[in-house]
């Protein structure tokens, strides 16, 4: 238990994953209730249920819950996070689980995490997000063409003759020079 | 008059057109002014959360900031869109809760010139605003064209009731303000069973096969109870259930036709407001039978198959490339 631990031993997996979590995470209260997993709409695509990435982070299994695809796979529904009885806040810990995993180098289907990369990718250049550039480059690099074809060129006509969207990327923000400053300082702090 | 800081979202100004137009429409109609929030950056969605804490939280905080240095008189931030509405209230919670956490991302924020004082600003969702500051009589005495007779389900969704950070509504999984709002218009609401289910998120782009499941529970529950519409009061929600619905379709073999509306676009109907101001037309699930039920003309969605105004030689994603069918010739000519 990490509780029994020396002060100087080294953090644990569960202590980490805390300490990188903002706020009173509770991520050390799990009982194993399996609400969260009972609760989550997308468990079905998981390799495994919240609950048990819960007991695999107390047990210290590092690499198996960083290469998981679980985190991935949440929709940031907050179910589990308001039906816990222990009220862990568990869609934040699997947005930790997530930056742990890519820093890591253990992500194994890359097609969650590189959508996420190319939606910040134009925010990151623009300050704003691009939803039709984004579809598309997703699209191009993860879908394959005989799915694509019949799928999307109808979505994508779609959206810009219904929705009226524009297929050039956004206007960039004025502050931008400084948003850039902003993230780069953050992003020091974060690997501080 | 009342007056606030407004967080519109960069779908409102891509897919959700008809959101912002409805918006601005009804805010009008009820003499709400929205000061937009100059030089708002994307709120980050759930992508940024996903890929790096820190500068997703001072990406968020960068438009709290900026909403404080502009605040003018009022201090509450209202945001149309769940998932911004939530990133923006996320922030400002937990820099208020975790002090150390709030420090940094202040010293983020530094970089850029900009201070944001946590707990200073009152985020809320435009739902929040029309229910607890307008208040449903102020409501009800603007409409003129009560939607008596048309059957909805109100959809609210995920990130508006949960974590509900500021105890906002009635309930994490039932909340019944947008219930109460619709009826306030005449409609008659359903029961909905799956108001506050998930519509998949970005499941569609990542995961299609557990999306279509998602945004079929929706649509077949709401087409159980017989729903002439849905209603939603997210931009996500929205063109998951409403641009998805035909895939979602042939995925399953089903022949479902919701359509999907903003709840701003039946405020502006009951408020006897022209169906073109309030972005009708624009959605992929006609609405027009729907609507023709209580004696609406809607315009006639834009037909998907009709040749682009744009040329698709210009898309980022490829165009159709099957002959045949009545569109092709007239997309040649054009």
């Amino acid at each position: 238990m990490s509780s029994t631990r020396s002060v100087n031993s080294p953090p644990t997996f569960l202590q980490e994953v805390k300490k990188r979590t903002p706020g009173e995470s509770h991520v050390e209260m799990c009982i194993q209730c399996g609400t969260c997993g009972g609760s989550c709409p997308s468990g079905a695509a998981m390799q495994h249920t919240p609950r048990t990435i819960f007991a695999m982070m107390r047990a210290g299994m590092r690499d198996e819950v960083l290469s998981s695809n679980t985190p991935w796979m949440c929709v940031s529904c907050y179910y589990c996070t308001v039906r816990c009885p222990q009220e862990i806040h568990i869609t934040d810990v699997m947005y930790t689980l997530k930056n742990m995993a890519l820093e890591s180098g253990k992500v194994q289907d890359t097609t969650a995490s590189d959508f996420s990369k190319t939606f910040i990718n134009y925010v990151e250049n623009y300050g704003r997000s691009f939803e039709i550039g984004l579809a598309g480059i997703h699209n191009l690099t993860h879908v394959k063409l005989a799915a694509r074809l019949p799928n999307m060129a109808p979505m994508a006509l779609g959206m810009l003759t219904k929705k009226g969207m524009s297929p050039m990327p956004p206007k960039r923000i004025k502050g931008m020079n400084d948003l850039k400053k902003i993230l780069k300082r953050a992003k020091e702090l974060e690997a501080a | 008059m009342s007056e606030y800081i407004f967080y519109p979202g960069c779908s409102m100004e891509s897919s959700a057109k008809a959101y912002y137009h409805s918006v601005m429409s009804v805010c009008k109609a009820l003499d709400v002014k929205l000061n937009e929030i100059d030089d708002w950056n994307c709120c980050g969605a759930t992508e940024y959360l996903s890929l790096d804490r820190m500068p997703a939280y001072a990406l968020i905080a960068r438009n709290l900031a900026l909403a404080e240095k502009h605040a003018n008189g009022t201090n509450t931030v209202v945001a149309p869109c769940s998932a911004c509405y939530l990133n923006l209230a996320k922030a400002d919670h937990y820099m208020h809760e975790d002090k150390a956490f709030g420090k940094q991302i202040n010293e983020a924020l530094a970089a850029g010139g900009l201070h944001y004082d946590p707990g200073t600003l009152a985020v809320k969702h435009l739902l929040d605003v029309v229910l607890n500051d307008i208040g449903l009589d102020a409501v009800k005495s603007k409409v003129v064209k009560p939607l008596t007779g048309l059957r909805v389900a109100p959809y609210v969704g995920c990130m508006l009731p949960r974590p509900d950070y500021g105890n906002r509504y009635s309930d994490t999984e039932h909340p019944s303000e947008l219930d109460d709002l619709l009826r306030a218009l005449g409609a008659e609401v359903i029961d909905f069973p799956l108001k506050t289910a998930c519509c998949g998120g970005h499941m569609t782009q990542i995961g299609p096969d557990t999306a279509f499941e998602l945004i079929r529970r929706l649509i077949s529950s709401a087409d159980q109870y017989k729903a002439d519409v849905m209603v939603a009061l997210c931009p996500m929600c929205q063109m998951n259930l409403d641009a998805f619905q035909t895939q979602m379709n042939g995925y399953f073999k089903t022949d479902y036709r919701m359509p999907i509306l903003f709840f701003t676009q039946l405020m502006g109907i009951a408020f006897g407001q022209k169906p073109e101001q309030l972005g009708f037309g624009s959605e992929f699930v006609s609405a027009r039978q729907a609507m023709a039920r209580i004696g609406i003309q809607t315009p006639e969605p834009v037909a998907a198959a009709a040749p682009a105004a744009k040329k698709p030689a210009g898309l980022p994603m490829p165009p159709p490339l099957k002959k045949g069918g009545d569109s092709t010739g007239s997309s040649e000519e054009a």
